[in-house]
């Protein structure tokens, strides 16, 4: 193995698991708050790919600069979250949190099967590319390898603005404390006046934006086509668990983790690329059962 | 969880399905590729589905859920498929067996993995294997045939090569045989001690513990028994079909078990099969009608069984039995 496709193999990965840690951010923070994992966020991560994709390309038609494409990503993932995300908590996860953890997997899964539909029935099979944002921001040449600026250095460092975000939002701001004492002890929190719905609602919200804004980004790099959300949610759960459920910061370095070995796998052995991640995830958790960064939970009788 | 499941007395379980319904349900069933010979392909479909289907369910009487058993069914149709390339007379019966053994066998080697875990993880886990499985089948497509499949030809039945009528009614019956074997076979299982100690995993795994019993062993047992129906199952499914795919290992499929276990009430034996045919049939139709949208549909029907029955269709039945 040259240098060249070393450091293709290194681009690669970190342009990959930054939009993974994206999409996984969303649906830890749902996890950790809710304690309820979405099956829906992949389908949340796809129509955050088509919004961006129709709004781009009508705003390009209409003879908007480029450059637009980029706020436009943000609006779509906002859309998706509170266009999608708000009801989906509202009309239908605030009935079931007191029901049993295989009936609250189902409801989102349910969710993710009519969503999917959805996005069959608007934006029809046919792959749809619009990479009008990649080819704005053109391409870096380093030790000879000439990369896309978006994919080398704005993806990662989206990824690294987010992590940080999300751990100074929650410890130092009043909202982040009020969804860290809601996640601690619901009934405390309730007690000494949070408004616990509230604070799921914007919860599930920011995570629905979160998964939106990882299609959003991933858009301009991949074909959209059905389907791309199904393969996005296991993978996010795959670095979710590794990381052990909740973890913000270990699912940074997961994302990391299982996104080089699926590229360098790429350029070694193609076959296997796609088993990579979860063959690491498997290693990881026969080792650490609690996943990488989690403490194991004490047991009670 | 206690609203899901009744306690578990499988006793009282064959007691509340009286006789009469059971003998009814399968005349019924034996009447239908002569009263409705359109409908005996679904059927069929279903029967196999429903033993799957009954493998979900015995995780389920311990409070699992696996997101990836499709696994196995997966696994004892492309065993079958293989050996019946390599052995080209191969028996139905012989396609069966073995099928269902190399399900219990990857049942043993993936179960001593996940069941050290429990909740989310064993969801979780279980999907991984099924989804490490089902990229092999894509991509080593010079063995596996890739999207495409291999064909699984029609076997010899008994030593006797039969036209496709006759053959199709053998499997037809068979299904409907195993249906009734194997959901005894369950019920009785979960009357016994081993039974008993398994579903005590959902109770209280650490009273489990304190009696001197491995808890993992206790999930093992069963897991093993879920592997093996998921794929008797799977064989009476590629032989049904003719072609094995590795559809038949995707996730969706997987969730798709669990939804139907669900929709015919969590942990249920009838309801296995009861969830299989109301689930075949209307997808089968939401598809012929509204092919569009036919997975929003079972989504949204899904979504009223969750939110309005949680006990399933065999919980509602109940309801309305215990009224009159």
């Amino acid at each position: 193995m040259d240098l060249t496709i070393f450091l293709l193999a290194v681009f690669d990965g970190v342009a990959y698991a930054a939009l993974v840690f994206i999409v996984a951010l969303g649906l830890t923070l749902i996890f950790g708050v809710m304690r309820i994992l979405n099956v829906a966020h992949g389908s949340l991560y796809a129509i955050g790919a088509y919004v961006t994709v129709s709004l781009v390309a009508w705003a390009v038609a209409a003879g908007a600069a480029p450059v637009l494409a980029f706020p436009l990503m943000i609006v779509s993932a906002i859309l998706v979250g509170v266009a999608l995300g708000g009801p989906i908590e509202w009309l239908l996860l605030r009935r079931i949190y007191d029901k049993p953890e295989v009936l609250q997997l189902l409801v989102t899964f349910a969710v993710f099967m009519i969503l999917e539909d959805v996005q069959r029935l608007v934006w029809g099979t046919q792959p749809y590319f619009q990479s009008t944002a990649l080819m704005t921001l053109g391409n870096v040449t380093v030790f000879g390898v000439t990369y896309t600026v978006y994919q080398l250095i704005l993806l990662p460092l989206i990824a690294l603005v987010l992590l940080i975000g999300m751990r100074v939002f929650l410890r130092h701001t009043v909202v982040g404390k009020l969804i860290l004492a809601t996640t601690e002890d619901r009934e405390a929190a309730q007690s000494i006046g949070i408004d616990a719905d509230k604070v799921f609602l914007l919860t599930f919200v920011l995570g629905a934006v979160l998964a939106g804004l990882g299609g959003a980004l991933a858009s301009p790099t991949t074909s959209i086509l059905p389907g791309m959300g199904a393969d996005m949610i296991v993978l996010s759960f795959a670095v979710v668990a590794t990381a052990g459920l909740g973890q913000i910061e270990g699912a940074a370095l997961t994302a990391l983790m299982l996104g080089l070995g699926r590229s360098f796998a790429v350029y070694l052995w193609p076959e296997v690329s796609v088993l990579v991640p979860y063959v690491i995830m498997i290693v990881v958790l026969s080792f650490r059962p609690q996943g990488l960064f989690s403490t194991p939970a004490a047991r009670k009788i | 969880m206690a609203e899901m499941t009744t306690p578990s007395a499988p006793a009282s379980q064959v007691r509340a399905l009286p006789l009469v319904l059971l003998v009814l349900a399968v005349a019924a069933l034996a009447a239908v590729p002569f009263a409705l010979p359109s409908m005996q392909l679904l059927v069929n479909f279903a029967l196999a589905k429903g033993i799957a289907v009954l493998g979900v369910t015995v995780l389920l009487r311990a409070g699992q859920v696996s997101f990836g058993h499709a696994l196995f069914f997966g696994i004892s149709a492309y065993c079958g498929a293989f050996l019946i390339a390599s052995w080209p007379g191969a028996d139905l019966v012989v396609l069966i067996v073995v099928g269902a053994l190399g399900a219990t066998v990857s049942g043993l080697i993936v179960g001593l993995f996940v069941v050290r875990y429990r909740g989310i993880f064993f969801g979780m886990l279980n999907l991984a294997f099924s989804m490490i499985f089902w990229s092999i089948l894509e991509k080593f497509y010079h063995i596996t045939g890739g999207a495409d499949g291999i064909r699984l030809p029609r076997p010899t039945v008994l030593g006797l090569s039969l036209e496709r009528g006759p053959f199709e009614l053998v499997v037809y019956y068979l299904a409907i045989a195993l249906m009734l074997g194997l959901g005894w076979f369950t019920i009785r299982w979960f009357a016994s001690p081993v039974g008993h100690l398994f579903q005590t995993i959902k109770t209280n795994e650490t009273r489990l513990e304190y009696l001197g019993v491995s808890p993992k062993r206790a999930l093992l047992s069963g897991y093993l028994l879920s592997a093996a129906l998921c794929g008797v199952g799977g064989a009476l499914m590629g032989i049904t079909q003719g072609v094995v795919t590795p559809e038949y290992v995707w996730w969706v499929r997987s969730a798709e078990m669990v939804f139907i276990a669900v929709l015919g009430g969590a942990g249920s034996v009838p309801g296995a099969f009861i969830g299989a045919l109301i689930y075949e049939t209307v997808r089968i139709y939401a598809s012929a009608l509204a092919g569009d949208v036919w997975q929003a549909i079972l989504g949204a029907f899904l979504l009223v069984i969750i939110l309005f029955a949680p006990g399933g269709i065999v919980g509602i039945a109940r309801r309305i039995g215990g009224r009159s």
